[in-house]
């Protein structure tokens, strides 16, 4: 079966391209089928080779399609890794792919772009898994632009809104800057093993670089490089600030995109790398520290917002945080659970998110929400599970997977693990606010709003469901060992993250671990404790009039002023030099140029007029005089 | 004056020396003149001048080849006469003038 493995990303692709010319002609039904259709076939394909993977030695397989650039001594070809790593990426991507087109088919019925929406879609897939199965850089960058691009085209989706069509903008031109030290990465890269092939480059770095000597300026280089383009795509900072605007896009799309996958293929990226990355342990301590720095910043920002898409925004990007975080500490396959985990209880919130907009009549204000519970049973039990995923209770899946990551950031340095705890703290409590205030209380919205209150239809509450069931026994796929399980996701990503040449691993003795446990769960129930206090029981409400914020809130409900910061700092200056281009370079020196040459050959022409006076005398005279003079030259002035 | 002009005392250098001095007076007759009809006659003086250098040279190097080409450019003198009057036929029914300087409607 692995041989059919082009197959996967080849059938979405054929989804596109059937959907983008068939725009005007299909109905809601047929493209439906065709985009929800081909992500089933790649996922069903995916999970058939998945199975068979397990059974067998785990051993990688390269699949080559066709050589694709070769140019003096580049050789690149397309061609696929499958091993442990793509194939759980592939199926993350495909099977959470199927259900968010499932529940689309719903969610976007009656928009006039729907066919234009599931093209999009299948184009956005087709890049994510180029982006997770290429075995060479370049592969893995083209899918990388691909998903970029449709970021873009999916968050502008409603075109005829400019603040949306701002907010695309926003991202794209934002990935482009981290796309730019990812490019500088690759070149680095190329010159420095000669080759773009994963496997050629991890078995080429030990060799090259004694593993005992560490941290060489070109491998700082080349890892900080590949980095800065991570937290471009990963959203973190400073590159952060387009995810809370690409919730201008429709909710379904921020549960795929801005959720579940393209943000995670930074971490993806640095996984895959991780032979480079450990051996550059400077850009390992920059990375831990950019990674609890976001996933406080964002944490503490969330804690006020009163859209609920822009809470779950926040909330990923301070998740993503802790994933960098993790990696920072040298633990690739726990950032890579916490991937998975992530993907499940953020995807279901999201598109929990998108039911209670969709019953809501598109509000989004959750002041203006409240005791949904008795309407929408099913989107609120959903949601709880999320919620109380992320919140680390166990057995939830968010409980094994932030353990881990707190564990060995407490390995390293019981501060880590304080902040690490802080941020958690944070998350408990304005995910909880995001409950209490949305289902809980009595409703504050119209009474128009109240007679639509509905539950979803299937096709909506069936993916809810199950990835509420992911959420709940996700986490057994990574239980440590303290608990008795076998922690079979690192053992399974084995193949890939090499463990000896990595950071040294702190093992941590039972009863330590134990308390962490306690610690990181004790602190979650108080948080839960507390928003329940402050937002079910006093039933506090934020404020509609945000003039009366204290400076505290006004400081987080302006998100830190980052955006006004940038735009000072960046924005204006970038719009004044283009001006000043303008103004000076384009319109006195190009155009003067040019406009001089035209105004040479007037000149030149009114010189040359004079020439031509009528009179034939005058030409004959000239005629005579110009002969002898070539005859002259001739004779006496050209003698070689 | 002697390295520029080898003097022959022979005859060549004579038939030479009248040549140029046909093409030079040809020459000047184009310039100066106002009637197109001495314009014309001038030009053939020069056609004439350089037959007969021609005719010199081939007998100078015993080379009949310059005789020949004295055939082509009194045939093609002879077709160029015969376009040039009637132009200049042409040209004084419609001025009634063989003045060079009539036709000067384009101007500078």
């Amino acid at each position: 079966m692995i041989n059919f493995i082009w197959l996967v990303p080849l059938l979405p692709l054929i989804g596109f391209l059937l959907l983008s010319f068939g725009s005007r002609k299909f109905s809601e039904g047929i493209s439906a089928l065709i985009g929800c259709g081909s992500i089933l076939g790649s996922f069903i394909i995916t999970a058939v080779t998945f199975v068979s993977f397990l059974s067998g030695d785990h051993a990688a397989v390269k699949v080559d399609c066709f050589d694709w650039i070769s140019a003096g001594t580049i050789n690149i070809s397309f061609s696929f890794l499958i091993d442990s790593l793509s194939l759980m990426m592939m199926m993350i991507i495909t099977g959470i792919g199927f259900l968010i087109h499932l529940y689309s088919s719903s969610y976007m019925h009656g928009d006039e772009g729907f066919t234009r929406y599931f093209s999009y879609l299948n184009l956005f897939i087709v890049s994510m898994l180029l982006l997770v199965m290429g075995s060479n850089y370049v592969v893995m960058f083209a899918g990388w632009e691909g998903v970029g691009l449709c970021s873009y085209l999916l968050i502008g989706f409603w075109f005829k809104n400019d603040p949306y069509n701002d907010a695309a903008k926003k991202a794209f031109i934002m990935n482009r800057i981290g796309d730019l030290g990812f490019l500088m990465g690759l070149a680095l890269i190329f010159k420095t093993f000669g080759t773009f092939d994963y496997q050629e480059i991890f078995t080429a770095a030990p060799q090259i670089f004694n593993p005992n000597n560490l941290d060489t300026t070109i491998m700082i280089a080349i890892t900080l490089l590949l980095f800065i383009g991570a937290t471009g795509k990963s959203a973190q900072i400073p590159l952060y600030t387009w995810l809370p605007d690409a919730m201008a896009g429709p909710t379904p799309v921020s549960a795929l995109i801005h959720a579940a996958t393209m943000v995670t293929a930074g971490i993806y990226m640095i996984i895959r790398s991780n032979v480079l990355y450990s051996m550059a342990p400077t850009t390992l301590a920059i990375i831990t520290g950019i990674g609890i720095a976001t996933a406080i910043f964002a944490a503490t920002i969330g804690l006020v917002q009163n859209d609920i898409k822009k809470v779950l925004a926040y909330s990923t990007v301070s998740q993503l945080g802790y994933m960098f975080f993790a990696l920072g500490l040298g633990a690739y396959n726990t950032a890579f659970f916490h991937v998975m985990t992530h993907a499940f209880f953020k995807a279901l919130m999201f598109l929990g998110a998108g039911s209670v907009i969709h019953a809501m009549s598109g509000e989004q204000d959750m002041r203006f929400m409240g005791g949904l519970r008795k309407k929408l049973p099913i989107t609120f039990i959903t949601f709880l599970i999320g919620t109380l995923a992320i919140a680390g209770i166990p057995p939830f899946a968010g409980f094994f997977s932030k353990d881990e990551i707190l564990a060995a950031a407490y390995a390293q340095s019981p501060i880590l693990w304080g902040l690490g705890l802080l941020g958690a703290m944070f998350t408990t409590f304005y995910m909880f606010r995001l409950v209490f205030l949305t289902f809980f209380g009595e409703f504050r919205g119209t009474s128009d709003q109240a007679h639509h209150l509905h539950e979803s239809p299937w096709k909506m509450t069936v993916p809810l469901m199950i990835l509420a069931a992911l959420s709940t026994f996700g986490g057994f796929l990574g239980v440590p060992e303290v608990l008795g399980g076998s922690n079979w996701i690192k053992s399974f990503l084995g193949s890939v993250i090499n463990y000896e040449h990595g950071p040294v691993a702190h093992h941590l003795d039972h009863a330590t671990e134990y308390t962490l446990m306690a610690a990181s769960v004790g602190v979650a129930l108080v948080m839960i404790i507390i928003a329940w206090v402050v937002y079910g029981v006093k039933k506090q409400v934020p404020s509609r009039n945000e003039a009366e914020f204290n400076a505290p809130t006004k400081l987080l409900y302006n998100k830190y002023f980052i955006d006004e910061l940038y735009d000072i700092l960046f924005v204006k200056p970038f719009y004044y030099l283009s001006k000043l281009t303008h103004s000076i370079i384009e319109n006195k020196i190009i155009d003067g140029f040019v406009n001089a040459i035209g105004w040479l050959v007037g000149f030149g022409g009114q010189a040359l007029r004079v020439l031509q006076n009528g009179s034939v005398s005058f030409y004959l005279f000239l005629m005579v005089m110009g002969t002898t003079l070539l005859l002259t030259l001739v004779t006496y002035f050209i003698k070689n | 004056m002697n390295s520029f002009l080898p003097e022959l005392t022979n005859v060549y250098f004579n038939y030479l020396l009248l040549s140029s001095v046909l093409f030079c007076i040809g020459v000047i007759g184009v310039i100066i003149r106002k009637n197109i009809i001495i314009i014309f006659m001038s030009i053939e003086l020069m056609l004439n001048a350089v037959n007969l250098l021609l005719v010199n040279f081939s007998n100078m190097h015993n080379d009949p080849n310059g005789q020949v080409f004295v055939f082509f450019i009194m045939v093609v003198a002879a077709a160029e006469v015969t376009v040039g009057l009637a132009i200049l036929v042409m040209v004084y029914r419609n001025s009634g003038s063989v003045n060079i300087d009539t036709l000067k409607n384009l101007k500078g």
